[in-house]
């Protein structure tokens, strides 16, 4: 058994034969090699693994492959410039110190990005519920707010 | 997980078509609660019929009345949308506070009332609003949709298309959440319409019911304190980790006062 299925990534066009039930997460990892996409928990819960499809945050870890047919993905991998340029998001969380060991940092940058572009000028407790969908076990979450609300001022800014 | 086979339907007849040839088939909304029920191998169905291309299923309809919502309308667009915000407030706010910003933009209305998780939030408001559920055979009345834990009146195959929901005179929702999942430890939305005051509570039982002890003191007065004075038994509710059936029916009270308080 086999299915085809296509979708842009990080601008790419591809297609890929997979199995059915290929989450779309094992597609990036796997069969792609773009590791930046992490697996926290597989179970929906921790937001390690969360790329955008076509601009909104989703979980790669609890869809399928073939539920991004034809859709736009984006994973951390295509979210600095060509040049190597940080976005304004991920150079806020260098500044601010959002990160320790790094493994929630893909998934919180992603599901940021996706926040700052439908909240422009967040506060701190905002930026909270903003990120219920994402678990980190290092930093108490105090440099991941200060950051987020950092970049989406920076986001905002560079529009 | 195991493997099936995968569908891509292109129109609700094709999809309901397909799962009425499989016997263990089913429908693939926005999968999360699917995909991490086939992880877990809670089920394995034969076939998945995917409805994510099936244009007419989705989007949001609303005129005076009422608003009419795609079975495969995303829980995020039902947050975001002006129109749900005009007509139903609490309907639009309800969406809002499903799970976390990526299970909204991927979790479906249709989806959420066919799983009837018995904490889910959608549920409240079907009941809560006295919405018609719109199948590929039929109309179900809200009040005869949730059966039992995870049961509705769903035969096999039968495909949910949308769901109306009449505009109340005024209408909360009030959830006392799990921290971790957002899901309702006790939710009650209440209702003040055009055929009396509805009052539905999801997250205390085995599935969402209507609270008849609160309907009826709501009628009589609708004010915070009416609500307070409302003793709810706690027989038969649910007792987990979180909560016990007693704590669970004092929430009931405590979460009616507080919508009602919202909007009295
Ligand atoms: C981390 C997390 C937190 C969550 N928190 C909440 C919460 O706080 N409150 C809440 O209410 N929910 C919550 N959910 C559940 C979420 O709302 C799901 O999106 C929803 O329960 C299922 O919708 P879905 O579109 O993903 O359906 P799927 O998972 O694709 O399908 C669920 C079931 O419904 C059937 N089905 C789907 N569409 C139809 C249709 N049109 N007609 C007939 N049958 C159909 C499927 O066959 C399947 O059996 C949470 C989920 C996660 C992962
Ligand atoms: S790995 Fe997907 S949410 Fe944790
Ligand atoms: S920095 Fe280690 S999990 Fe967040």
């Amino acid at each position: 058994m086999g299915v085809k299925v296509s979708m842009t990534v990080n601008g790419k066009k591809l297609s890929s034969d997979v199995e059915e039930r290929t989450l779309l997460v094992t597609l990036i990892r796997e069969h792609l090699r773009l590791t930046g996409t992490h697996v926290g928990c597989d179970t929906a819960q921790c937001g390690a693994c969360t790329v955008h499809m076509n601009g909104n945050a989703v979980k790669s870890c609890s869809m399928l492959a073939m539920q991004a047919e034809g859709a736009d993905i984006l994973t951390i991998e295509g979210v600095a410039a060509p040049d190597g340029t940080l976005h304004p998001m991920q150079a806020a969380f260098k500044e601010n110190h959002g990160l320790q060991c790094g493994f929630c940092t893909p998934g919180m940058v992603m599901n940021a990005i996706d926040f700052a572009k439908r909240h422009p000028v967040a506060g701190e407790q905002e930026v909270r519920e903003g990120l219920e969908g994402n678990l980190c076990r290092c930093t108490g979450y105090h440099n991941i707010v200060k950051s987020i609300v950092a970049g989406s001022k920076a986001m905002a800014a560079g529009k | 997980m195991h493997a099936f086979k995968y569908h891509r339907a292109s129109s609700a007849n094709e999809a309901a078509s397909i799962v009425a040839r499989n016997g263990e088939a089913r429908f693939l909304a926005g999968g999360q609660s699917l995909v991490q029920m086939m992880k877990l191998r809670f089920v394995s169905p034969s076939d998945l019929v995917d409805l994510g291309s099936i244009k007419d299923l989705a989007g949001i309809k609303a005129d005076g009345s009422g608003v009419t919502i795609g079975a495969m309308t995303r829980h995020a667009e039902v947050a975001g949308s002006a129109e749900v915000r005009k007509a139903i407030p609490a309907l639009a706010a309800l969406a809002g506070t499903i799970g976390d910003r990526q299970v909204r933009n991927m979790g479906t209305l249709g989806g959420a009332i066919a799983h009837a998780d018995p904490a889910a939030d959608y549920p409240a408001a079907v009941l809560g609003l006295g919405a018609t559920i719109h199948t590929n055979k039929r109309k179900i009345a809200a009040d005869d949709f949730f059966k039992g834990m995870m049961e509705t009146a769903l035969q096999p195959g039968e495909l949910i298309t949308s769901v109306s929901f009449p505009v109340p005179k005024r209408a909360a929702y009030m959830k006392f959440k799990n921290q971790a999942s957002r899901f309702a430890i006790v939710g009650v939305f209440v209702a003040d319409t055009a055929g009396g005051v509805r009052v539905a509570v999801t997250g205390a039982g085995p599935c969402v019911f209507r609270s008849k002890e609160l309907e009826a003191a709501l009628s009589k007065s609708f004010t915070a304190q009416a609500a307070a004075g409302v003793k709810v038994s706690d027989k038969g509710l649910n007792k987990d980790l979180h909560a016990s059936p007693e704590y669970r029916a004092h929430l009931i009270t405590v979460m009616a006062k507080r919508a009602v308080q919202s909007i009295a």
